[in-house]
């Protein structure tokens, strides 16, 4: 099912009343979510994430734009009727029910013609408990069980009523580290295996970028970027984009454009054809350091952290806005430093330049033609 | 086209449904709220009735439109109310502060000291909150005649300064103060009782006056043992007061004048309660969530 | 070691002593006069031990009324009022708009003196030569005969101190079950929403099994509460509640032990023992039956 969102605003009176005035949550958001995808919904917390997700499964009704499922405008339709699927982050299931009973509720809720026999019920529950692999445990109550059995449980009740799209809020926020890596390739196979539209919401940038089709980046209420990983990563719009994705986060310098050439404090680093002369912020992804004796770039060598297969070159530079400044760069490389200073090359597609006031991008052309 | 008509259908009588909800909701609590009110406007109206406008009611009018405050003059003239109010604020008083300086320090041993035979001595605390009072009071009755303090002060506070209840509420809040601070303090050279008239008890504050204004409620409205205690009107508080006004007092039939000794007796609670209703709110049902 | 001992027990020193002399002691004492036969409390004698002073009581006209009346409060005013209570909850959970403020007048007669409302009621429900009373002319609004409550017939005054105790308790439990009510996790509701579920079940499946554990908690004190009923039949009919009919047995205890008939702690210990049994079979009973039903 393709979901449509047009000019989608959602406005909050402000929660503080003294104050007055209002809380601009999500803001004219626009967007085609095409059939059968996973969609990440990814921004830093209060940025309208969540509330997006409630007004697509109806909880909130909008302040003004219009939702579409397919050909059908629901932006009004009651939350029952919109036959969504909803995983909430802390999970919501019912304590006093076991396994078996938390996914069989829905399927008890459906009356006149979609009525089921018990038989249809148990057959349904069982196929989604066997895709979420929790077909063991149909017997026990949900504080009987891990973080992440509740997760596959309140996937398969989302899942028993053959929602037209299934929406997870922060599906793997409260698991520890090592279920949240097993967890999300689930959320991927059975996302897969179903061919469900799916939205999910989380504030972990590894997360969405590991296993979504498409990610949509947002800020304060406005959509940043729409776009697969790799394109969003290798292309960001603006800075706030580029240093919201990546780990370790992009390295970020104050630098100026004199004569289509990337200055960073006196030094040119890189060409930077066709932008003229401004004063720019420069953002240099951390695998974008070649060693090299007699680079352009130089900085001041603070430590060096071994990794394994990649070496990270941690140092400082006086134009740099972040304390230190990582590069990574394979074990083998030998690095060409003379004293305290050591001095890279940069990869020109590594490099991204902003508009110093605006952090909107400012795009140059690439040395063998290519428009970054 | 079908499907989109179907759907502005769904919507109408969801909203429908919903408002029609909303008002039978509304309808019914204002019903409960005219229940719970109605008393108290009865008694406030009928205090302002005049005896003989009252008597000559045959059917009761829902308003007056010649109030008197005679009533009043009456309650406090007629009948030693007055000595009544001042009897059962010296009790309120006198019952409430002896009653915090016995349970401040029981609750920071409990909460706060290491010392041999805690443990067994707060389980046989906790289970004497299960024994009902109507079980201790014929003994107390009898031990209070026996020491002749029947109709004194002493005879009527000292079965009620201590509540087992009020202690374990105060060890509840004491323990929610983090050890760092105790350890802290025992560095500076503070003393326990220091710490606990400096540290704890300013912390604790909130929980302090909650039970304080319960204890308070409690002392105001007790009936039962002041009735038992006391036969002699010099003592009598504001319970055994109405009592006696009811039966001795006014003569059976001047209500006004009685239902100006009830507004009287019942105005410092609804103050109270009007100034720290949610201080009381959260205290009871936090003694009752916990208790 | 051996000083902090010490000083944990001086700290505990005041409560220990009163609640010593008040409570523990009164415990075994009680006990003790219940099996004492013919004490007199002018000269402090008795001449035996046995279970005379039981038998006396369980034969007493007067106890087997007051048991009738307690129970009788007790088995109408529970359930009617945690339903009452439960029903207002609802309701109040339901909107937003004046939440507050019928909470708080709601609570309201929880801190009013109950003896003075309870005169409030008796002239509310009382019919006298001068007048029928508000109550009755309501009565006779909807064209019914009056009645006096407070005078009348059995039916009459059972049925006007029920009215009360219901009105009394009414703040505590609604107080609790609103608590209870808007502690449970709205995501649940949420998550019941958009599976379509219909109201009648998200009430039985969802409300009522996540506040259970309230409601049996209120259903237990309510128990406890009204077989202590007292100082609500001694407000509406006054204190000779054994010549209206209308003793309890917390009325009657105190009645053995002081007033009229009073000076006899033997009979009073007696029967706050046979009381004392009752409730706590009750209270067991409704432990055992609220493990089986309360999931948690």
């Amino acid at each position: 099912m393709k979901i449509v969102l047009k000019n989608l605003t959602k406005i909050f009176p402000s929660r503080n009343k003294k104050v007055g005035g209002e809380v601009i949550a999500v803001n004219d958001f626009d967007f085609e979510i095409p059939d059968g995808k996973l969609i990440g919904l990814l921004g830093p917390s209060g940025c309208g994430k969540s509330t997006t997700l409630n007004l697509i499964c109806g909880l909130e009704p909008p302040t003004s734009g219009q939702i579409f499922f397919g050909e059908d405008d629901v932006t009004h339709l009651p939350p029952e009727n919109r036959g969504v699927g909803l995983v909430f982050q802390n999970y919501a299931l019912y304590p006093h029910l076991t396994v078996e009973e938390n996914i069989m509720f829905p399927l008890q809720n459906l009356r006149g013609k979609d009525r089921l026999t018990r038989e249809e019920m148990q057959q349904r529950v069982r196929q989604a408990a066997k895709l979420v692999q929790i077909d063991q445990l149909m017997d026990r109550k949900p504080s009987e069980m891990s973080g992440g059995q509740q997760q596959r449980v309140a996937i398969a009740r989302a899942l028993v009523k053959m929602p037209r799209v299934l929406l997870l809020d922060e599906p793997l926020s409260n698991l520890d580290a090592r279920l949240r890596l097993q967890t999300r390739e689930e959320i991927r196979r059975i996302q897969q295996e179903t061919g469900i539209t799916t939205i999910f919401v989380t504030h972990d940038q590894d997360e969405a970028m590991s296993i979504s089709d498409m990610i949509v980046v947002m800020k304060d209420g406005i959509v940043q970027q729409i776009g697969p990983p790799q394109e969003v990563y290798d292309d960001p719009a603006n800075l706030f984009v580029a240093q919201f994705l990546g780990t370790p986060p992009i390295n970020v310098f104050n630098a100026a454009v004199k004569r289509e050439t990337l200055y960073i404090g006196d030094e040119a680093v890189l060409e930077v054809p066709g932008v003229g002369d401004r004063p720019v912020s420069a953002a240099i992804r951390p695998e974008g350091f070649i060693p090299k004796a007699g680079g352009r770039f130089v900085s001041k060598l603070e430590r060096v952290e071994v990794m394994g297969r990649d070496t990270s070159v941690v140092s400082t530079h006086p134009e740099s806005r972040n304390t230190f400044i990582r590069s990574i760069v394979p074990a083998n490389a030998k690095l060409a430093a003379s004293g305290e200073r050591v001095s890279f090359d940069l990869y020109p597609n590594k490099v991204f330049i902003f508009d110093a006031e605006t952090g909107e991008r400012i795009r140059f052309k690439l040395k063998d033609g290519d428009a970054q | 086209m079908q499907t989109k008509l179907d759907y502005k259908r769904v919507e109408r009588n969801a909203a429908l449904r919903q408002r029609c909800f909303t008002v039978i909701d509304y309808v019914f609590l204002t019903l409960w709220a005219v229940m719970v009110l109605f008393p108290f406007y009865w008694m406030l109206l009928t205090s302002v009735k005049s005896y003989s406008a009252y008597n000559s009611e045959y059917i009761p009018q829902f308003f007056t439109l010649s109030p008197t405050f005679q009533n009043y003059v009456d309650a406090f003239t007629a009948v030693p109310l007055a000595k009544y109010f001042l009897n059962t604020i010296i009790f309120t008083v006198l019952t409430t502060g002896l009653m915090m300086v016995v349970i401040i320090p029981a609750a920071f041993a409990f909460a706060r000291l290491e010392f041999k035979g805690k443990q067994l001595a707060f389980t046989v605390f906790l289970s004497l909150m299960m024994i009902p009072n109507e079980l201790v009071v014929i003994t107390n009755f009898v031990t209070i005649t026996n020491l002749r303090l029947r109709n004194t002060f002493t005879g009527l506070i000292l079965p009620s300064v201590t509540s087992v209840f009020y202690i374990y509420l105060l060890k509840e809040s004491f323990e929610q103060i983090p050890d760092e601070l105790y350890r802290a303090a025992r560095v500076d050279g503070t003393t326990d009782f220091e710490y606990l008239t400096r540290v704890m008890i300013p912390i604790s504050k909130p929980t302090l006056v909650t039970i304080v204004i319960l204890k308070v409620i409690e002392c105001w409205n007790s009936y039962v043992w002041p009735r038992l205690i006391t036969d002699n009107p010099n003592y009598y508080l504001v319970s055994n007061g109405i009592q006696e006004i009811r039966e001795n007092g006014f003569g059976r039939e001047n209500i006004p004048a009685m239902m100006a000794a009830v507004v009287v007796i019942s105005v410092p609670l609804i103050i109270l309660f009007l100034v720290f209703h949610k201080k009381i709110m959260a205290g009871v049902s936090r003694g009752g969530l916990k208790g | 070691m051996k000083k902090n001992d010490l000083k944990g027990w001086l700290y505990l020193l005041p409560a220990m002593l009163f609640l010593g002399v008040f409570m523990v002691y009164p415990l075994f004492d009680v006990l003790v006069y219940s099996f004492e036969e013919g004490y007199n409390s002018a000269s402090q004698t008795y001449h035996g031990v046995g279970l005379y002073n039981y038998a006396y009581v369980l034969r007493d006209p007067y106890f087997l009324q007051a048991v009738r009346n307690t129970f009788l409060l007790v088995i109408i005013t529970v359930p009617v009022s945690t339903g009452i209570a439960l029903l207002i909850s609802l309701g109040l959970n339901a909107i937003k708009p004046l939440r507050n403020l019928f909470q708080t007048v709601y609570f309201l007669p929880y801190v009013t003196n109950t003896l003075a409302v309870g005169l409030v009621f008796m002239i509310l429900f009382k019919k006298t030569a001068y007048t029928d009373g508000l109550v009755n002319l309501m009565i006779k609004w909807f064209g019914g005969q009056s009645v006096d409550f407070i005078d009348g017939p059995y039916w009459a005054k059972m049925f006007v101190l029920c009215f009360y105790t219901v009105w009394v308790v009414m703040p505590f439990k609604v107080l609790i079950l609103t608590s209870a009510l808007a502690s449970v996790n709205p995501d649940y509701y949420s998550a019941a929403k958009m599976d379509a579920t219909p109201g009648w079940r998200v009430f039985t499946k969802i409300t009522l099994p996540m506040i259970s554990p309230m409601i049996f908690y209120l259903v237990i004190t309510g128990f406890i509460g009204a077989f202590k009923a007292y100082s609500d039949a001694i407000a509406l009919f006054s204190t000779d509640l054994n010549a209206a009919g209308m003793n309890t047995i917390v009325g009657y205890v105190y009645d053995m032990l002081y007033g009229n008939s009073g000076g006899y702690p033997s009979f009073a210990s007696a029967a706050a023992l046979i009381l004392f049994a009752i409730v706590l079979t009750i209270t067991c009973m409704n432990l055992l039956i609220s493990k089986k039903h309360v999931h948690y």
